[in-house]
Protein backbone atom coordinates (compact mmCIF):
# COMPACT_ATOMS: atom_id res chain seq x y z
CA UNK A 1 0.00 0.00 0.00
CA UNK A 2 1.16 3.35 -0.77
CA UNK A 3 1.70 6.63 1.39
CA UNK A 4 -1.93 8.23 2.70
CA UNK A 5 -1.29 11.72 2.69
CA UNK A 6 -2.99 15.27 3.26
CA UNK A 7 -2.93 17.03 0.43
CA UNK A 8 -4.61 19.53 -2.23
CA UNK A 9 -5.94 18.26 -5.19
CA UNK A 10 -3.43 20.54 -7.06
CA UNK A 11 -0.88 18.51 -5.21
CA UNK A 12 -1.93 15.21 -5.79
CA UNK A 13 -2.11 15.74 -9.33
CA UNK A 14 1.39 17.29 -9.35
CA UNK A 15 2.29 14.12 -7.48
CA UNK A 16 1.33 12.12 -10.08
CA UNK A 17 3.04 13.52 -12.73
CA UNK A 18 5.83 13.51 -10.70
CA UNK A 19 5.53 9.33 -10.70
CA UNK A 20 4.75 9.36 -14.44
CA UNK A 21 7.98 11.72 -15.48
CA UNK A 22 6.28 12.95 -18.64
CA UNK A 23 8.93 13.77 -21.48
CA UNK A 24 7.65 17.42 -21.87
CA UNK A 25 5.30 19.64 -20.22
CA UNK A 26 4.49 22.70 -20.96
CA UNK A 27 3.27 25.42 -18.37
CA UNK A 28 1.93 28.96 -17.99
CA UNK A 29 0.30 29.99 -14.69
CA UNK A 30 -3.30 30.55 -14.10
CA UNK A 31 -5.40 30.22 -11.06
CA UNK A 32 -6.37 27.95 -9.67
CA UNK A 33 -4.49 25.47 -12.13
CA UNK A 34 -1.02 27.44 -11.42
CA UNK A 35 -0.22 25.58 -8.06
CA UNK A 36 -0.57 22.08 -9.70
CA UNK A 37 2.43 23.34 -12.60
CA UNK A 38 4.31 25.47 -9.56
CA UNK A 39 4.51 21.96 -7.78
CA UNK A 40 5.63 20.12 -11.00
CA UNK A 41 8.40 22.61 -12.00
CA UNK A 42 9.66 22.18 -8.16
CA UNK A 43 10.10 18.57 -9.08
CA UNK A 44 12.07 19.66 -12.18
CA UNK A 45 13.82 21.89 -10.95
CA UNK A 46 15.32 19.42 -8.08
CA UNK A 47 16.11 16.64 -10.62
CA UNK A 48 13.15 14.64 -9.22
CA UNK A 49 11.85 14.29 -13.07
CA UNK A 50 13.67 14.30 -16.11
CA UNK A 51 11.03 16.10 -17.79
CA UNK A 52 11.76 19.43 -20.19
CA UNK A 53 9.36 21.59 -18.89
CA UNK A 54 8.75 24.15 -21.16
CA UNK A 55 7.56 27.72 -20.11
CA UNK A 56 5.52 29.62 -21.95
CA UNK A 57 3.86 32.84 -22.89
CA UNK A 58 0.75 31.84 -23.18
CA UNK A 59 -2.01 28.84 -22.86
CA UNK A 60 -2.12 29.08 -26.18
CA UNK A 61 1.58 27.91 -26.83
CA UNK A 62 1.53 25.92 -24.16
CA UNK A 63 -0.67 23.52 -26.04
CA UNK A 64 0.93 24.78 -29.37
CA UNK A 65 4.03 23.55 -27.17
CA UNK A 66 2.44 20.39 -26.16
CA UNK A 67 1.02 19.45 -29.82
CA UNK A 68 4.89 20.08 -31.00
CA UNK A 69 6.33 17.65 -28.77
CA UNK A 70 3.50 15.09 -28.66
CA UNK A 71 4.31 15.06 -32.42
CA UNK A 72 7.92 14.84 -31.74
CA UNK A 73 7.33 11.06 -30.03
CA UNK A 74 7.52 12.64 -26.36
CA UNK A 75 4.87 11.44 -23.34
CA UNK A 76 3.52 15.28 -22.87
CA UNK A 77 1.57 16.93 -20.32
CA UNK A 78 -0.03 20.40 -18.81
CA UNK A 79 -2.70 22.12 -16.73
CA UNK A 80 -4.81 24.80 -17.04
CA UNK A 81 -7.83 26.34 -15.90
CA UNK A 82 -10.99 28.78 -17.19
CA UNK A 83 -9.22 31.73 -19.83
CA UNK A 84 -6.33 29.61 -20.19
CA UNK A 85 -8.48 26.75 -21.55
CA UNK A 86 -10.24 29.48 -23.46
CA UNK A 87 -7.00 30.63 -25.11
CA UNK A 88 -6.49 27.04 -25.85
CA UNK A 89 -9.41 26.50 -28.07
CA UNK A 90 -8.34 26.07 -31.37
CA UNK A 91 -4.88 24.27 -30.16
CA UNK A 92 -7.40 21.70 -28.67
CA UNK A 93 -9.12 20.46 -31.71
CA UNK A 94 -5.67 20.49 -33.46
CA UNK A 95 -4.21 18.01 -30.55
CA UNK A 96 -7.27 16.01 -30.57
CA UNK A 97 -7.61 15.94 -34.56
CA UNK A 98 -4.01 15.26 -34.94
CA UNK A 99 -4.45 12.15 -32.28
CA UNK A 100 -2.01 12.86 -29.77
CA UNK A 101 -2.15 11.83 -26.38
CA UNK A 102 -1.81 14.94 -24.56
CA UNK A 103 -2.76 14.66 -20.72
CA UNK A 104 -3.95 17.83 -19.10
CA UNK A 105 -5.66 18.51 -15.44
CA UNK A 106 -8.40 21.38 -16.03
CA UNK A 107 -8.69 22.72 -12.56
CA UNK A 108 -12.82 23.69 -13.41
CA UNK A 109 -13.39 27.23 -13.15
CA UNK A 110 -15.82 30.24 -14.11
CA UNK A 111 -14.60 31.96 -17.58
CA UNK A 112 -15.51 36.01 -17.54
CA UNK A 113 -17.22 38.42 -17.72
CA UNK A 114 -17.29 39.08 -14.96
CA UNK A 115 -14.25 37.97 -13.74
CA UNK A 116 -14.23 35.37 -10.90
CA UNK A 117 -11.16 33.22 -10.12
CA UNK A 118 -13.79 30.31 -8.84
CA UNK A 119 -15.16 26.58 -9.62
CA UNK A 120 -17.74 25.82 -11.89
CA UNK A 121 -17.63 23.57 -15.15
CA UNK A 122 -18.43 26.55 -17.56
CA UNK A 123 -14.69 26.00 -19.04
CA UNK A 124 -14.47 22.13 -19.81
CA UNK A 125 -18.09 21.86 -20.66
CA UNK A 126 -17.14 24.88 -23.78
CA UNK A 127 -14.35 22.04 -24.33
CA UNK A 128 -17.11 19.58 -24.92
CA UNK A 129 -16.76 19.22 -28.63
CA UNK A 130 -13.05 19.26 -29.00
CA UNK A 131 -12.57 16.01 -29.70
CA UNK A 132 -10.95 15.45 -25.95
CA UNK A 133 -11.62 12.83 -23.95
CA UNK A 134 -13.25 13.89 -20.63
CA UNK A 135 -12.91 13.05 -16.92
CA UNK A 136 -14.58 14.52 -13.78
CA UNK A 137 -13.24 13.92 -10.15
CA UNK A 138 -15.31 13.95 -7.04
CA UNK A 139 -12.42 14.72 -4.85
CA UNK A 140 -8.55 14.97 -4.79
CA UNK A 141 -8.29 10.97 -4.80
CA UNK A 142 -10.03 10.73 -8.09
CA UNK A 143 -7.83 13.50 -9.67
CA UNK A 144 -4.90 11.52 -8.49
CA UNK A 145 -6.20 8.71 -9.93
CA UNK A 146 -7.53 9.86 -13.04
CA UNK A 147 -4.33 11.37 -13.89
CA UNK A 148 -2.64 8.16 -14.04
CA UNK A 149 -4.92 6.09 -15.72
CA UNK A 150 -5.68 8.89 -18.12
CA UNK A 151 -2.29 8.08 -19.70
CA UNK A 152 -2.62 4.68 -20.20
CA UNK A 153 -6.30 5.84 -21.60
CA UNK A 154 -4.87 8.37 -23.91
CA UNK A 155 -1.46 6.71 -24.98
CA UNK A 156 -3.60 3.32 -26.06
CA UNK A 157 -3.10 2.34 -29.36
CA UNK A 158 -6.28 1.73 -30.23
CA UNK A 159 -6.99 5.28 -28.85
CA UNK A 160 -3.89 8.08 -29.40
CA UNK A 161 -6.31 11.09 -28.27
CA UNK A 162 -5.94 13.99 -25.53
CA UNK A 163 -7.51 13.44 -22.27
CA UNK A 164 -8.72 16.04 -19.73
CA UNK A 165 -9.08 15.57 -15.99
CA UNK A 166 -11.30 17.61 -14.55
CA UNK A 167 -11.55 18.66 -10.58
CA UNK A 168 -13.15 21.82 -9.17
CA UNK A 169 -11.30 24.68 -8.77
CA UNK A 170 -10.82 26.00 -5.08
CA UNK A 171 -13.14 23.29 -3.88
CA UNK A 172 -10.70 20.48 -4.14
CA UNK A 173 -7.87 22.25 -6.15
CA UNK A 174 -7.37 23.59 -2.83
CA UNK A 175 -8.51 22.00 -0.39
CA UNK A 176 -6.39 19.41 2.04
CA UNK A 177 -7.96 15.66 2.38
CA UNK A 178 -6.71 12.52 2.88
CA UNK A 179 -5.21 10.71 -0.49
CA UNK A 180 -3.65 7.43 -0.55
CA UNK A 181 -0.75 7.90 -3.32
CA UNK A 182 0.24 4.92 -5.15
CA UNK A 183 4.09 3.74 -4.91
CA UNK A 184 6.53 5.11 -7.48
CA UNK A 185 7.34 1.82 -8.98
CA UNK A 186 3.65 0.52 -9.08
CA UNK A 187 2.97 3.70 -10.69
CA UNK A 188 5.40 3.77 -13.28
CA UNK A 189 4.99 -0.07 -14.10
CA UNK A 190 1.29 0.95 -14.51
CA UNK A 191 1.52 3.12 -16.83
CA UNK A 192 4.71 1.66 -18.94
CA UNK A 193 7.11 2.79 -21.59
CA UNK A 194 5.74 5.22 -23.85
CA UNK A 195 5.10 4.49 -27.45
CA UNK A 196 5.50 7.27 -30.40
CA UNK A 197 3.82 6.53 -33.28
CA UNK A 198 4.58 8.23 -36.30
CA UNK A 199 7.15 10.40 -34.69
CA UNK A 200 8.50 13.29 -36.30
CA UNK A 201 11.76 12.69 -34.62
CA UNK A 202 12.24 10.06 -36.02
CA UNK A 203 14.44 10.96 -39.19
CA UNK A 204 14.73 8.13 -41.32
CA UNK A 205 10.70 7.77 -41.70
CA UNK A 206 10.28 11.40 -42.40
CA UNK A 207 6.06 12.36 -42.02
CA UNK A 208 3.97 15.54 -42.21
CA UNK A 209 1.89 16.35 -39.20
CA UNK A 210 -0.81 19.05 -39.87
CA UNK A 211 -1.93 18.80 -43.77
CA UNK A 212 -4.79 19.68 -45.83
CA UNK A 213 -7.91 17.99 -46.42
CA UNK A 214 -10.98 19.73 -48.13
CA UNK A 215 -13.89 18.22 -49.10
CA UNK A 216 -12.67 15.21 -50.46
CA UNK A 217 -11.76 12.99 -46.83
CA UNK A 218 -12.27 16.00 -44.34
CA UNK A 219 -16.00 14.63 -44.09
CA UNK A 220 -14.15 10.71 -43.86
CA UNK A 221 -11.62 12.08 -40.94
CA UNK A 222 -14.25 13.67 -38.56
CA UNK A 223 -15.94 10.44 -38.70
CA UNK A 224 -12.97 8.29 -37.98
CA UNK A 225 -12.70 10.75 -34.98
CA UNK A 226 -16.34 9.86 -33.79
CA UNK A 227 -15.60 6.18 -34.83
CA UNK A 228 -12.15 5.83 -32.16
CA UNK A 229 -14.37 7.55 -29.54
CA UNK A 230 -16.83 4.50 -29.81
CA UNK A 231 -13.95 2.39 -28.32
CA UNK A 232 -12.96 4.51 -25.80
CA UNK A 233 -15.36 2.62 -22.95
CA UNK A 234 -14.21 -0.25 -23.31
CA UNK A 235 -10.71 1.08 -22.95
CA UNK A 236 -11.64 3.00 -19.70
CA UNK A 237 -13.06 -0.05 -18.65
CA UNK A 238 -10.34 -2.18 -18.70
CA UNK A 239 -7.96 0.05 -17.42
CA UNK A 240 -9.73 0.74 -14.27
CA UNK A 241 -10.20 -3.22 -13.89
CA UNK A 242 -6.23 -3.32 -14.00
CA UNK A 243 -6.03 -0.04 -11.58
CA UNK A 244 -8.46 -1.67 -8.95
CA UNK A 245 -6.57 -4.78 -9.22
CA UNK A 246 -3.54 -2.68 -8.12
CA UNK A 247 -5.00 0.14 -6.06
CA UNK A 248 -8.44 -1.77 -4.42
CA UNK A 249 -10.40 1.49 -5.91
CA UNK A 250 -12.92 0.77 -8.50
CA UNK A 251 -13.57 3.05 -11.41
CA UNK A 252 -16.14 3.01 -13.88
CA UNK A 253 -17.95 5.05 -16.75
CA UNK A 254 -19.68 6.45 -14.23
CA UNK A 255 -20.52 5.91 -10.22
CA UNK A 256 -23.66 4.86 -8.82
CA UNK A 257 -24.94 5.56 -5.24
CA UNK A 258 -28.14 3.79 -3.78
CA UNK A 259 -29.52 4.06 -7.01
CA UNK A 260 -30.24 0.12 -7.79
CA UNK A 261 -33.87 0.37 -5.82
CA UNK A 262 -34.51 3.72 -6.19
CA UNK A 263 -37.42 5.69 -7.61
CA UNK A 264 -35.68 8.87 -7.82
CA UNK A 265 -32.30 9.58 -8.97
CA UNK A 266 -30.12 13.00 -9.04
CA UNK A 267 -27.28 12.73 -11.34
CA UNK A 268 -24.62 15.33 -10.97
CA UNK A 269 -20.58 15.42 -11.18
CA UNK A 270 -17.79 16.38 -8.72
CA UNK A 271 -17.41 17.61 -5.76
CA UNK A 272 -20.98 18.08 -5.30
CA UNK A 273 -21.53 14.67 -5.96
CA UNK A 274 -20.09 13.92 -2.34
CA UNK A 275 -22.31 16.12 -0.71
CA UNK A 276 -25.26 15.15 -2.40
CA UNK A 277 -24.30 11.32 -0.86
CA UNK A 278 -24.69 12.57 2.50
CA UNK A 279 -27.79 14.42 1.83
CA UNK A 280 -29.20 10.44 0.16
CA UNK A 281 -28.31 9.52 3.21
CA UNK A 282 -30.41 11.38 5.45
CA UNK A 283 -33.26 10.45 3.17
CA UNK A 284 -32.88 6.42 2.62
CA UNK A 285 -32.88 6.82 6.37
CA UNK A 286 -36.21 8.52 5.97
CA UNK A 287 -37.60 5.44 3.70
CA UNK A 288 -37.56 7.80 0.69
CA UNK A 289 -36.01 5.59 -2.38
CA UNK A 290 -33.57 8.59 -3.51
CA UNK A 291 -30.26 7.18 -5.49
CA UNK A 292 -27.28 9.44 -7.03
CA UNK A 293 -25.94 8.80 -10.81
CA UNK A 294 -22.50 10.46 -11.27
CA UNK A 295 -20.35 10.97 -14.10
CA UNK A 296 -17.11 10.46 -14.68
CA UNK A 297 -16.23 9.89 -18.26
CA UNK A 298 -18.40 13.05 -20.21
CA UNK A 299 -16.44 12.87 -23.40
CA UNK A 300 -16.90 10.42 -25.09
CA UNK A 301 -20.61 10.43 -23.28
CA UNK A 302 -21.64 6.41 -22.10
CA UNK A 303 -25.58 6.93 -23.34
CA UNK A 304 -26.63 3.35 -23.39
CA UNK A 305 -24.92 2.42 -20.37
CA UNK A 306 -26.60 5.10 -18.31
CA UNK A 307 -29.72 4.91 -19.87
CA UNK A 308 -29.72 1.20 -18.49
CA UNK A 309 -29.05 2.35 -14.87
CA UNK A 310 -31.77 4.67 -15.07
CA UNK A 311 -34.52 2.96 -16.38
CA UNK A 312 -36.15 1.61 -13.36
CA UNK A 313 -36.70 5.55 -12.04
CA UNK A 314 -39.64 7.89 -12.27
CA UNK A 315 -38.06 11.28 -11.76
CA UNK A 316 -34.43 12.36 -12.53
CA UNK A 317 -32.90 15.81 -11.52
CA UNK A 318 -29.75 16.86 -13.41
CA UNK A 319 -27.78 19.20 -11.65
CA UNK A 320 -25.36 21.53 -13.80
CA UNK A 321 -22.59 23.64 -12.72
CA UNK A 322 -22.07 25.34 -15.89
CA UNK A 323 -25.11 26.74 -18.30
CA UNK A 324 -25.82 27.12 -22.02
CA UNK A 325 -27.82 30.47 -21.86
CA UNK A 326 -31.18 29.99 -23.36
CA UNK A 327 -30.78 26.05 -23.59
CA UNK A 328 -30.47 23.10 -20.85
CA UNK A 329 -27.37 22.79 -18.65
CA UNK A 330 -25.12 20.63 -21.10
CA UNK A 331 -24.98 17.19 -18.49
CA UNK A 332 -29.43 17.82 -18.88
CA UNK A 333 -28.65 18.10 -22.37
CA UNK A 334 -26.74 14.95 -22.22
CA UNK A 335 -29.15 12.88 -19.73
CA UNK A 336 -32.30 13.09 -21.95
CA UNK A 337 -30.38 12.27 -24.71
CA UNK A 338 -29.75 8.79 -22.83
CA UNK A 339 -33.04 8.80 -21.65
CA UNK A 340 -34.50 8.75 -25.50
CA UNK A 341 -34.12 5.27 -25.75
CA UNK A 342 -35.54 4.25 -23.01
CA UNK A 343 -39.55 2.48 -23.21
CA UNK A 344 -40.82 4.51 -20.02
CA UNK A 345 -39.16 7.60 -19.89
CA UNK A 346 -39.02 9.26 -16.50
CA UNK A 347 -39.86 12.62 -15.43
CA UNK A 348 -37.04 15.29 -15.37
CA UNK A 349 -35.58 18.77 -13.85
CA UNK A 350 -32.73 21.17 -14.39
CA UNK A 351 -31.10 22.60 -11.60
CA UNK A 352 -28.39 24.89 -12.68
CA UNK A 353 -25.85 25.69 -9.30
CA UNK A 354 -22.55 26.57 -7.85
CA UNK A 355 -21.50 29.18 -10.84
CA UNK A 356 -18.34 31.13 -10.10
CA UNK A 357 -18.06 29.32 -6.62
CA UNK A 358 -21.14 29.94 -4.86
CA UNK A 359 -21.42 27.21 -2.22
CA UNK A 360 -23.31 23.94 -2.85
CA UNK A 361 -25.24 23.62 0.18
CA UNK A 362 -26.88 20.30 1.70
CA UNK A 363 -30.63 22.63 1.70
CA UNK A 364 -30.14 22.74 -1.98
CA UNK A 365 -29.63 19.02 -2.40
CA UNK A 366 -32.66 18.82 0.04
CA UNK A 367 -34.86 21.01 -2.04
CA UNK A 368 -34.22 19.62 -5.16
CA UNK A 369 -34.73 15.85 -3.47
CA UNK A 370 -37.89 17.16 -2.21
CA UNK A 371 -39.27 18.15 -5.20
CA UNK A 372 -38.34 15.17 -6.92
CA UNK A 373 -40.92 13.59 -4.24
CA UNK A 374 -43.29 15.24 -5.59
CA UNK A 375 -42.63 14.82 -8.86
CA UNK A 376 -42.76 10.78 -8.81
CA UNK A 377 -45.89 11.00 -6.46
CA UNK A 378 -47.60 13.35 -9.33
CA UNK A 379 -45.81 12.97 -12.20
CA UNK A 380 -46.03 16.88 -13.03
CA UNK A 381 -43.03 18.97 -14.10
CA UNK A 382 -43.61 22.85 -13.71
CA UNK A 383 -40.52 24.38 -14.06
CA UNK A 384 -37.61 21.91 -16.70
CA UNK A 385 -34.68 24.72 -15.57
CA UNK A 386 -34.11 26.38 -12.94
CA UNK A 387 -31.36 27.78 -10.83
CA UNK A 388 -31.00 27.22 -7.63
CA UNK A 389 -28.95 28.75 -4.49
CA UNK A 390 -29.74 32.06 -5.91
CA UNK A 391 -29.68 35.02 -3.52
CA UNK A 392 -32.76 37.03 -4.17
CA UNK B 1 -24.07 11.88 7.20
CA UNK B 2 -21.34 10.58 8.65
CA UNK B 3 -20.17 11.51 12.42
CA UNK B 4 -17.53 13.86 12.14
CA UNK B 5 -16.14 16.71 13.83
CA UNK B 6 -16.22 20.08 12.28
CA UNK B 7 -13.96 23.28 13.20
CA UNK B 8 -14.65 26.59 12.14
CA UNK B 9 -11.23 29.00 12.50
CA UNK B 10 -11.70 32.68 12.76
CA UNK B 11 -8.18 34.69 12.20
CA UNK B 12 -6.95 37.44 10.39
CA UNK B 13 -4.84 37.32 7.09
CA UNK B 14 -1.19 36.12 8.34
CA UNK B 15 -1.32 35.13 11.37
CA UNK B 16 -0.91 31.87 10.21
CA UNK B 17 -4.30 30.50 10.94
CA UNK B 18 -4.52 28.40 7.70
CA UNK B 19 -1.27 27.14 8.10
CA UNK B 20 -3.19 25.56 11.20
CA UNK B 21 -5.70 24.32 9.91
CA UNK B 22 -3.06 22.15 7.90
CA UNK B 23 -1.40 21.04 10.52
CA UNK B 24 -4.33 19.69 12.79
CA UNK B 25 -5.56 18.04 9.26
CA UNK B 26 -1.58 16.95 9.47
CA UNK B 27 -1.79 15.57 12.77
CA UNK B 28 -5.38 14.25 12.85
CA UNK B 29 -4.18 12.28 9.58
CA UNK B 30 -1.57 10.72 11.23
CA UNK B 31 -3.66 9.33 13.86
CA UNK B 32 -5.71 7.40 11.21
CA UNK B 33 -8.59 9.32 10.71
CA UNK B 34 -10.19 11.50 7.39
CA UNK B 35 -9.40 15.09 6.98
CA UNK B 36 -10.41 18.30 5.23
CA UNK B 37 -8.98 21.21 5.78
CA UNK B 38 -9.77 24.16 3.51
CA UNK B 39 -9.82 28.36 3.80
CA UNK B 40 -12.58 30.56 2.43
CA UNK B 41 -10.97 31.99 -0.57
CA UNK B 42 -11.76 35.68 -0.75
CA UNK B 43 -9.26 38.92 -1.50
CA UNK B 44 -6.33 37.80 0.76
CA UNK B 45 -5.03 40.66 2.54
CA UNK B 46 -3.05 40.89 5.59
CA UNK B 47 -4.88 41.81 8.40
CA UNK B 48 -8.59 40.90 6.95
CA UNK B 49 -10.53 38.33 8.81
CA UNK B 50 -10.72 34.86 7.32
CA UNK B 51 -12.10 31.88 7.80
CA UNK B 52 -10.42 28.69 7.55
CA UNK B 53 -12.60 25.34 8.26
CA UNK B 54 -11.27 21.50 9.45
CA UNK B 55 -13.29 18.28 9.03
CA UNK B 56 -11.92 15.02 10.82
CA UNK B 57 -14.04 11.88 10.59
CA UNK B 58 -13.07 8.22 11.04
CA UNK B 59 -15.02 7.81 8.01
CA UNK B 60 -14.54 8.91 4.61
CA UNK B 61 -15.76 12.92 3.81
CA UNK B 62 -18.23 13.30 1.36
CA UNK B 63 -18.66 16.87 2.23
CA UNK B 64 -17.67 19.51 0.45
CA UNK B 65 -18.51 23.23 0.92
CA UNK B 66 -18.13 25.21 4.37
CA UNK B 67 -18.80 24.34 7.85
CA UNK B 68 -22.09 25.47 8.91
CA UNK B 69 -22.61 24.11 12.50
CA UNK B 70 -19.27 23.71 13.92
CA UNK B 71 -18.43 21.90 17.04
CA UNK B 72 -15.49 24.08 17.85
CA UNK B 73 -14.95 27.27 16.84
CA UNK B 74 -11.00 28.94 17.25
CA UNK B 75 -10.98 32.75 17.23
CA UNK B 76 -7.35 33.35 16.72
CA UNK B 77 -7.94 37.39 17.43
CA UNK B 78 -10.30 38.63 20.01
CA UNK B 79 -10.95 41.30 18.37
CA UNK B 80 -12.86 39.56 16.08
CA UNK B 81 -15.69 39.11 18.11
CA UNK B 82 -16.66 42.54 17.56
CA UNK B 83 -15.76 42.72 13.78
CA UNK B 84 -17.85 39.21 12.48
CA UNK B 85 -20.17 37.04 13.90
CA UNK B 86 -18.08 34.09 15.00
CA UNK B 87 -21.10 32.52 16.70
CA UNK B 88 -22.48 31.67 13.60
CA UNK B 89 -24.55 27.96 13.44
CA UNK B 90 -22.91 27.09 16.50
CA UNK B 91 -24.56 24.14 18.11
CA UNK B 92 -25.93 23.89 21.43
CA UNK B 93 -22.46 21.77 22.70
CA UNK B 94 -20.06 23.98 20.57
CA UNK B 95 -16.69 24.45 22.15
CA UNK B 96 -15.16 28.27 21.48
CA UNK B 97 -11.61 28.44 21.49
CA UNK B 98 -10.26 32.08 22.40
CA UNK B 99 -7.16 33.89 22.31
CA UNK B 100 -7.14 36.53 24.80
CA UNK B 101 -5.54 37.68 28.03
CA UNK B 102 -8.94 37.99 29.47
CA UNK B 103 -10.65 35.54 31.53
CA UNK B 104 -12.75 33.07 29.83
CA UNK B 105 -15.78 33.90 32.02
CA UNK B 106 -15.73 37.60 30.78
CA UNK B 107 -14.96 35.91 27.04
CA UNK B 108 -18.52 33.57 28.27
CA UNK B 109 -20.52 36.82 28.63
CA UNK B 110 -18.99 38.31 25.34
CA UNK B 111 -19.92 35.48 23.53
CA UNK B 112 -23.17 35.13 25.28
CA UNK B 113 -22.65 31.27 25.57
CA UNK B 114 -25.56 29.07 26.57
CA UNK B 115 -24.10 26.79 29.70
CA UNK B 116 -24.40 23.80 27.34
CA UNK B 117 -21.78 25.40 25.22
CA UNK B 118 -17.96 25.59 26.27
CA UNK B 119 -15.79 28.45 26.47
CA UNK B 120 -11.71 28.44 26.46
CA UNK B 121 -9.43 31.40 26.73
CA UNK B 122 -5.40 31.40 26.23
CA UNK B 123 -3.08 34.24 25.75
CA UNK B 124 -1.89 32.86 22.54
CA UNK B 125 -0.23 35.84 21.06
CA UNK B 126 1.91 36.02 24.82
CA UNK B 127 2.54 32.86 24.89
CA UNK B 128 3.91 33.09 21.18
CA UNK B 129 5.56 36.38 21.86
CA UNK B 130 7.61 34.60 24.93
CA UNK B 131 8.43 31.44 22.60
CA UNK B 132 9.72 32.67 19.57
CA UNK B 133 9.19 36.68 19.72
CA UNK B 134 6.91 36.77 17.10
CA UNK B 135 3.17 37.35 17.49
CA UNK B 136 1.70 34.57 15.54
CA UNK B 137 -0.63 32.81 17.86
CA UNK B 138 -1.31 29.55 15.79
CA UNK B 139 1.45 26.86 17.72
CA UNK B 140 -0.45 27.92 21.10
CA UNK B 141 -3.64 27.87 20.01
CA UNK B 142 -3.47 24.21 18.36
CA UNK B 143 -2.05 23.35 21.83
CA UNK B 144 -5.40 24.44 23.45
CA UNK B 145 -7.75 22.85 20.87
CA UNK B 146 -6.17 19.95 21.40
CA UNK B 147 -6.50 20.52 24.97
CA UNK B 148 -9.96 21.42 25.07
CA UNK B 149 -11.39 18.81 22.66
CA UNK B 150 -9.04 16.20 22.54
CA UNK B 151 -9.28 15.82 18.61
CA UNK B 152 -5.88 14.82 18.53
CA UNK B 153 -3.33 12.80 20.92
CA UNK B 154 -0.92 15.81 21.80
CA UNK B 155 2.10 14.08 21.32
CA UNK B 156 0.82 13.52 17.23
CA UNK B 157 0.13 17.01 17.02
CA UNK B 158 3.61 17.93 18.44
CA UNK B 159 5.13 15.89 15.99
CA UNK B 160 3.34 17.37 12.95
CA UNK B 161 3.92 20.48 14.00
CA UNK B 162 7.69 20.21 13.83
CA UNK B 163 7.18 18.79 11.18
CA UNK B 164 5.18 21.72 9.44
CA UNK B 165 7.59 24.15 11.02
CA UNK B 166 10.63 21.89 9.86
CA UNK B 167 10.14 22.35 6.37
CA UNK B 168 10.76 25.77 6.16
CA UNK B 169 12.17 27.59 9.45
CA UNK B 170 15.64 27.08 11.91
CA UNK B 171 15.64 25.06 14.56
CA UNK B 172 14.81 27.65 17.04
CA UNK B 173 11.94 28.76 15.82
CA UNK B 174 10.84 24.98 15.73
CA UNK B 175 11.43 24.08 18.76
CA UNK B 176 9.81 28.00 19.67
CA UNK B 177 6.54 26.74 18.05
CA UNK B 178 6.79 23.52 20.04
CA UNK B 179 7.05 25.41 23.06
CA UNK B 180 4.05 27.24 22.29
CA UNK B 181 2.01 24.31 21.31
CA UNK B 182 2.75 22.83 24.85
CA UNK B 183 2.24 26.06 27.06
CA UNK B 184 -1.44 26.35 25.25
CA UNK B 185 -2.17 23.10 25.57
CA UNK B 186 -1.38 23.78 29.56
CA UNK B 187 -2.23 27.40 30.11
CA UNK B 188 -6.07 26.84 28.03
CA UNK B 189 -8.36 28.11 30.98
CA UNK B 190 -12.16 26.92 31.20
CA UNK B 191 -14.84 29.46 32.13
Amino acid sequence: MGKIVAVTGNEACAEALRQINPDVCAAYPITPATDLMQRFSSFVNDGKVDTELVLVESEHSAMSACIGAAAAGGRVGTATSSQGLALMWEMLYIAAGTRLPIIMPLVNRALSAPLNIHGDHSDGMGARDTGWIQFYSENAQEAYDNTIQAFRIGEHLDIRLPVMVCMDGFIVSHSIERVEYIEDADVKNFVGKFEAVNPLLDLDNPKSYGPLILTDLYHEYKRAQHEVMTKVPKVVLDVAAEFEKMTGRSYGLFETYRLDDAEMAVVVMSSAAGTTKDIIDQYRDRGVKIGLLKPRMFRPFPYQEIAEALQHVKAIAVLDRADSFGGYGPLFSEITGAVMSMNSKPAMINKIFGLGGRDYLPEQAEHVIDELIEIAKTGKVETVKEYIGVRE
Amino acid sequence: MTKAIEIRWHGRGGQGTVTAAKVLADACLSGGGYVQAFPEYGPERAGAPIRAFNRISDNVIRMYGPVLHPKVISIADATLMDAVNVTEGAPDDAIYVVNTSKDPKEVRAKLKAKDSQKVFAVDATKIALDSFGRPLPNSSMLGAICKATSVVDMDVLLENVKKSFGKKFAQKIIDGNLDATRRGYEEVKEG
